[in-house]
């Protein structure tokens, strides 16, 4: 099967620091990762193609430094990698990222299978991969926790999805895009000799150009967003409380303030 | 721009994988395989499957072949985490798999190397005695021809990865002879574990490493084929030499990663501690120890990292090699004591890993030749009088 995986750089989290003037990103001196999820997609291709073979193709939207997430997933184990980058891209909002990402992906060519992550750990909305499914017309199926079922003969899928009350079983046609969340698998480490495979490739870049995008689609131009302000949040005054005795006195004086407080009713 | 201090894209993407690999699977194991004194298949086998045995040995026999400085960097990354792992890595690559690969014939080397480099066997080096330590020349266990075998009496002791259930052959060190000036012949010939007459016995007590194997091996007219000898009858105090040589390389890349590991736990402890309403780190004379101990690091990192490239690149170097092993020892030795005195009382505590930092230390200035050993080893390399014995 021929599996098509989305994955993003972002900055490290554990040292991200805002600008306090500008309330922005600090990016110098800030390491880059893969978005963690996406770890956990590309996992979930390579598990799929050792069960079915194929192909696993990564393909990544950012600028040239992005070069690193792809070395990491040929390092682990990815057939091909794209490196979808040019100037027209700058600004581009998730809107325009979808289109772009769907646009390489039409190149690829016929995929069975789309996987991302449930989201970003930077932008974290959550939209891209709902967008990517919309634009290549396929159904979407967010927040995978396991997939139960391939059938590619009769070309479906039946997944779990983790929502916040229990976990949900669907089937759905192939081809179709998949968000994945982290309890889906354990991405591998890669080796010495997948790392050294993976230093000494070139990766090809796809430009605008390459994937036919319409520069009306992309970029700022193809972005409606507009970022008006990008700001921490106040911290919420208030102060903490340590009650102390026997469980059968504190329980029912703790619910007695949440109820003053009206965090339950 | 002869000088350049960047690391290739493969070795930081090496380093990564093995900080990682060290973070996620050893470091949630290694206080408890220290204290139970277990040595750990499953984490050997990790490390093989992640291609960290053999990583000078060429693909066709297993091994990854990224170099010296990868190696170094992937025991510096898991002596930063845990010294016992570090040790079945370095001993196993530096004294286990590199006499075999570097002295060994197309045969021995087809047969040993392969399982070795997948970390599913060990092999072990067996130099010192009893009575001959820091005088590896003096070694008494001895070969004699007969037919078709050599015939093998004598024991060896502290041997490194040598009586685990996979311990799979010995390179021993053995007197075969007498040479022309009267001194004694030596050579080294391998011993499958388990060949009728060579028993082991597993050494245990430890202060240090109690997470690694170190063994006791009797020869008692213990018979192996006469094609068991490893290069050239008489070449075993070279081979002996040049093994150790590279070995201190890895001994070293111990020591600065251990001091690492020591000075991030001592950083992150002097940040979050509060004594007299703030952090202990802010005291100017903990500040210094901090400060101290980064700078130490760093001179030992550029001292080791020479020492590599020069091995890397076919130069001689086992001047750099003695004063890296020396040097980031015993300054290991220095930023592990800080790093208890950071930690206060528990720093005396097991569940700190600083704790086992503190033990471990002490073995790198004494393994493979002890300071002092290092020390005559330099003082001859820089022309003093005599042989600084
Ligand atoms: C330099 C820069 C400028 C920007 N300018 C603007 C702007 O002007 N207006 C605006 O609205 N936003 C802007 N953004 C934000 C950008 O649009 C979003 O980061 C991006 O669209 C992804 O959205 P997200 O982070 O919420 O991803 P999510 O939707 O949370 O990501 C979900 C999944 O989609 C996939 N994915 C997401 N992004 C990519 C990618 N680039 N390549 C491959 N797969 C991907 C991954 O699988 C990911 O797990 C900018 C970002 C950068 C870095
Ligand atoms: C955990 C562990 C693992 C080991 N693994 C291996 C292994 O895999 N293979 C192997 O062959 N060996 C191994 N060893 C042995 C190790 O290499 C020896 O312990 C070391 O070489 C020192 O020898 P010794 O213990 O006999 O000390 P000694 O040589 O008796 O030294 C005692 C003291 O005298 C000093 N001294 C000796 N000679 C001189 C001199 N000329 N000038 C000044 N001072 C001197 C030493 O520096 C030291 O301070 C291991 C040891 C340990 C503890």
């Amino acid at each position: 099967m021929k599996i098509a995986v989305c994955i993003k750089q972002v900055p490290d989290t554990t040292d991200v620091k805002i600008d306090p003037k500008t309330n922005t990103l600090i990016r110098e001196g800030v390491t880059s990762i893969c978005n963690p999820f996406d770890e956990y997609a590309i996992e979930e291709a390579l598990l799929l193609r050792e069960k079915h073979g194929g192909e696993v193709h990564v393909i990544t939207m950012g600028p040239p430094q992005a070069i690193e997430v792809l070395k990491n997933a040929l390092a682990v184990g990815a057939d091909r990698v794209y490196l979808v980058s040019d100037k027209a891209f700058a600004g581009s909002d998730t809107l325009a990222t979808a289109y772009a990402l769907s646009k390489t992906i039409q190149k690829i060519g016929e995929v069975d299978l789309v996987i991302c992550g449930k989201q970003a750990i930077d932008g974290d909305t959550a939209q891209v991969g709902p967008g990517v499914a919309t634009r290549l017309g396929i159904p979407q199926l967010t927040y995978v926790s396991k997939i139960r079922e391939i059938n590619l003969e009769k070309k479906k899928i039946i997944v779990e999805r983790l929502l916040e009350h229990g976990r949900e079983v669907v089937e759905s046609s192939l081809p179709a895009l998949l968000t994945v969340v982290k309890d889906i698998n354990e991405p591998r480490l890669p080796s010495l000799l997948g790392i050294k495979k993976a230093a000494k490739a070139q990766i090809p870049t796809l430009t605008a150009k390459d994937i036919g995008a319409d520069e009306n689609r992309i970029g700022l131009k193809g972005s409606p967003t507009w970022v008006v302000k990008v700001f921490s949040p106040e911290a919420r005054g208030g102060s903490g409380e340590m009650l102390k005795g026997e469980l059968t006195e504190i329980v029912p004086l703790l619910v007695n303030k949440l109820m003053d407080t009206k965090f339950i009713k | 721009m002869a000088l350049d201090f960047d690391l290739t894209e493969e070795q930081q993407m090496l380093r990564k994988m093995v900080r990682n690999f060290a973070e996620k699977e050893i470091a949630p194991v290694a206080q408890e395989l220290d204290e139970k004194e277990e040595f750990s298949y499953g984490l050997t086998k990790r490390m093989g499957d992640l291609g960290l045995f053999g990583p000078f040995v060429p693909e066709e026999y297993g091994g990854s072949n990224v170099g010296y400085i990868s190696y170094i960097i992937a025991v510096e990354e898991i002596a930063r985490i845990d010294g016992s792992q570090a040790a079945t890595l370095a001993a196993g690559n530096s004294l286990g798999i590199s006499p075999i690969y570097y002295y060994g014939n197309e045969e021995q080397k087809k047969k040993w190397l392969p399982d070795l480099c997948a970390g599913i066997a060990l092999s072990s080096f067996g130099l010192t005695e009893p009575n001959a330590g820091s005088d590896a020349g003096a070694s008494r266990t001895n070969a004699v021809l007969d037919g078709d075998h050599w015939v093998i009496n004598g024991s060896k002791i502290f041997i490194t990865n040598s009586t685990t259930d996979i311990s799979r052959v010995c390179v021993v060190q053995a007197v075969t002879g007498k040479r022309e000036d009267g001194r004694n012949e030596l050579s080294c010939i391998l011993v499958p574990n388990g060949t009728p007459g060579f028993t082991t016995k597993t050494m245990h007590g430890k202060m240090v490493w109690r997470a690694s194997n170190t063994g006791e091996l009797y020869f008692q007219d213990c018979r192996v084929p006469k094609e068991n000898l490893l290069g050239r009858r008489g070449d075993g105090f070279h081979q002996m030499l040049a093994t150790l040589d590279g070995g201190r390389l890895s001994i070293a890349a111990m020591g600065l990663g251990g001091a690492q590991g020591a000075f991030e736990l001592a950083l992150k402890y002097s940040n979050e501690r509060e004594q007299f309403g703030r952090p202990i780190g802010s005291f100017q004379v903990n500040a210094f120890k901090l400060a101290d101990m980064a700078t130490e690091i760093e001179l030992a990192r550029l001292l080791l990292y020479k020492a590599c490239w020069l091995c890397e690149n076919n130069r001689p170097f086992s001047k750099e090699s003695a004063m890296a092993k020396m040097f980031c020892s015993e300054m290991y030795h220095r930023v592990a004591n800080q790093a208890v005195q950071l930690h206060g009382g528990y720093g005396l505590m097991k569940e700190y890993a600083v704790e086992r930092h503190y033990r471990n230390q002490k073995l790198l200035d004494i393994g493979e030749g002890t300071s002092e050993v290092q020390r005559i080893v330099i003082a001859r390399h820089i022309g003093v009088p005599g042989r600084a014995l």
